[in-house]
């Protein structure tokens, strides 16, 4: 398995390993060490490598990645896993502002606490975050479902579109158009699958609430001016 | 004898005129503001207000179609592993399919690429069809991320991050219902016929620190190949190039009020940004002090019409322009031979805005499929090309006469003014003095 030291190998070596491999390529497992918060790790993955990164990242770990398989051993800056588009990123610790943000697929875990705007813009990502979640989170989500087994933060969903929102603890408020809604029967069982996804067994679905759109702000109207 | 009172003629109101009365009466009736596309239409200090003075004893001519006059101009040499060369500094402006028809985008790609220039996407993603018909395309990284993936980032030519544009600059956008096709609803991860909000800030960065590491990102995910734009709306300059320079930009695009948009508030159009010849100096003046002119390029947008015009933005030390309107006018908006129609939807050819509501009848700024079959993309993308050679041929005219044999060689030195706003602005003498607002007489 190749590793890469980031205390003494520049990035470029690293993320150029992880591009365009040849089909039947021999190594697909890698791994990072000492990544001591380097910003653009594993980024621009296009084929479903491993990459096992030890220590904690700075900016847009693992984004675009399209297929791989990210789990980094410590905490994530801001905006990992942006623009998923396929693969699974997973989080052992925190992770910072905007995580997720825009990915159109994939799964993202994040075990501890995710901070503001943790899906914002998600177009079709799955994000389960372990613990709680900041403010604005999955502001102006199109598409996807976000997962939170702890608490949210202000302005949940704020001008929200098509995504899913499960939340088990409280939310703090609500943001622009976006309500609480009925849990039927398919949501209960996406919510099974994606908990099982992410490694969570000691959770039921029956113990969240389930978040969305209202779709009163889908066509623009002027007397909605003063929801804004 | 009886004696009769002149009467006092009916005057009307400067403040109050004609236009701000019926805008009064409009938004009364309707309770909503003005959307519309395009760019400023107040008259603003412009190109017009500057003139080239030409070869003289001090200065010899070089000969028309005899002596070269070089035109090329290679974008990205700072980072870049591949930057791109075209044989004309007037390349196209982002406009997004879904703004314009699939029929329109292809016809921006076939003229550009027969004038060798650039063309640019939008806010919407990268058709096949732009790809395929565009040999240089530019991809813009929006706010949005409609339709951005990373197989399109890596089958671009370059990347413009988009900061904001001169129509609306601190504003995103809205593609209304109308026009959200199933194909633009697709493209965009959003159900049919509902608005489409364009973000105004992205979603995973803001100031220029945060920049600097979104564009180390880019380069990592493409391999550090493609050069890396930022375009700003002309509002603070000298501060916004300052800043694209030191995240790392390999090309700075700035756009003046008088860009174009889609769809915005008439308010925001016409009370926000700054005129183009506004932002050139202080934007050249940035690169200068940074040690950067040349090295980072500078791409000038904003009411762009003419070869002269092109010659100016080059002159005040512009690497290369951008169009947008005018492209659009040359593959057929606006032409009068649909004045009928205009018409019919109450304004006439010239004036046609509404580009938000799809109904343009000469099937540009549409998803309608009746509307968008009456552009012909082979012949749209011809005219296009025409008139990006005339523009070309025009400069190189204009350089000649100045006695350049490049049109990077242009220089302020080149130029004068006609009005002391424009002598302020562009920072070149009034015509006949040697003095311009602000330069010390001492």
């Amino acid at each position: 398995m190749p590793t890469f030291d980031l205390s003494n190998t520049p990035l470029r070596e690293l993320n150029s390993a992880l591009h365009g491999l040849a089909a039947g390529a021999n190594d697909t497992e890698f791994e990072v060490i000492n990544p001591r918060g380097s910003h653009a790790v594993a980024v621009g993955i296009d084929s479903p490598v491993k990459v096992a990164v030890h220590g904690s990242v700075g900016y847009y770990c693992a984004g675009m990645n399209d297929g791989g398989t990210v789990t980094v051993h410590g905490s994530a800056g801001p905006g990992v896993a942006e623009n998923m588009m396929s693969g699974a990123v997973f989080i052992d610790g925190d992770a910072s502002q905007y995580a997720g943000a825009t990915g159109r697929g994939g799964l993202l875990v994040i075990k501890g606490n995710a901070a503001s705007r943790c899906g914002i813009s998600m177009k079709g990502i799955d994000i389960v975050v372990h613990g709680s979640i900041g403010h604005m989170s999955a502001f102006m989500g199109q598409s996807g479902h976000l997962v939170v087994l702890g608490d949210a933060g202000d302005a949940l969903g704020d001008s929200i579109y098509e995504a899913k929102l499960f939340v088990r603890g409280a939310v703090k408020s609500l943001g622009s158009d976006c309500i609480e809604k009925e849990m039927r029967p398919e949501h209960l069982e996406k919510l099974a699958e994606l908990l099982a996804k992410a490694g969570v067994t000691d959770v039921k679905p029956e113990e969240f609430k389930r978040y969305g759109s209202a779709r009163k702000l889908y066509n623009f109207n002027i007397d909605n001016a003063d929801a804004y | 004898m009886s004696y009769h009172n002149p009467l006092t003629p009916p005057r009307k109101s400067a403040t109050f005129d004609d236009a701000t009365l019926a805008e009064i009466r409009r938004a009364a009736a309707t309770g909503i503001y003005d959307i519309r596309g395009a760019g400023t239409k107040r008259k603003v200090p412009h190109f017009d207000d500057l003139l080239f003075l030409g070869a003289s004893i001090s200065r010899y001519p070089l000969e028309g179609y005899r002596e070269k006059c070089d035109t090329t101009v290679t974008l990205g040499t700072r980072f870049a592993k591949k930057p791109i060369t075209l044989k004309t500094p007037i390349t196209i402006a982002g406009m997004s399919f879904g703004a314009l028809s699939g029929n329109a985008k292809e016809a921006l790609g076939r003229g550009a690429t027969l004038a060798g220039t650039s063309t640019t996407t939008g806010d919407g993603g990268m058709t096949d069809e732009e790809r395929g018909h565009s040999q240089t395309l530019v991809y813009q990284y929006l706010p949005s991320r409609y339709g951005m993936n990373p197989v399109d980032l890596r089958r671009a030519d370059a990347i413009e991050v988009v900061v904001g544009q001169g129509a609306k600059p601190g504003g995103g956008g809205m593609l209304l219902g109308q026009k959200i096709s199933d194909r633009v609803a697709n493209m965009r991860n959003l159900p049919k016929g509902i608005d489409q909000r364009s973000a105004c800030r992205h979603p995973d960065w803001t100031g220029p620190d945060d920049l600097e590491i979104k564009i180390l990102e880019l380069r990592e995910i493409t391999d550090w190949e493609k050069p890396i734009y930022v375009k700003v709306g002309g509002a603070r300059p000298y501060y916004d190039t300052a800043l694209a320079v030191k995240a790392g930009a390999d090309v700075v695009v700035l756009d003046g009020m008088q860009g174009g948009t889609a769809a915005t508030q008439d308010v925001f159009i016409e009370n926000v940004g700054m005129p183009t010849l506004a932002c050139i100096r202080p934007a050249v003046q940035a690169l200068q002090d940074l040690g950067m002119h040349r090295k980072v390029q500078l791409i000038i947008s904003g009411g762009v019409r003419s070869g002269a015009d092109v010659a100016k933005a080059m002159a005040l030390g512009a690497d290369a322009v951008a169009i947008g309107t005018a492209a659009l006018v040359a593959i057929g908006d606006n032409d009068p031979k649909w004045e009928d129609e205009y018409r019919k939807l109450g304004t006439t050819a010239g004036a046609y805005d509404d580009w938000h509501e799809g109904k343009d009848p000469a099937g540009i700024t549409t998803q309608d499929p009746e509307l968008a079959a009456r552009l012909d993309p082979v012949l749209a993308g011809r005219r296009l090309a025409n008139y990006l050679k005339v523009m070309t041929l025009e400069a190189q005219t204009i350089a000649r006469a100045c006695g350049k044999n490049h049109l990077h060689n242009l220089e302020p030195e080149d130029l004068c003014a006609l009005t002391m706003e424009a002598a302020a602005m562009a920072q070149v003498p009034l015509a006949g003095t040697s003095w311009y607002p602000g330069k010390s007489g001492f």
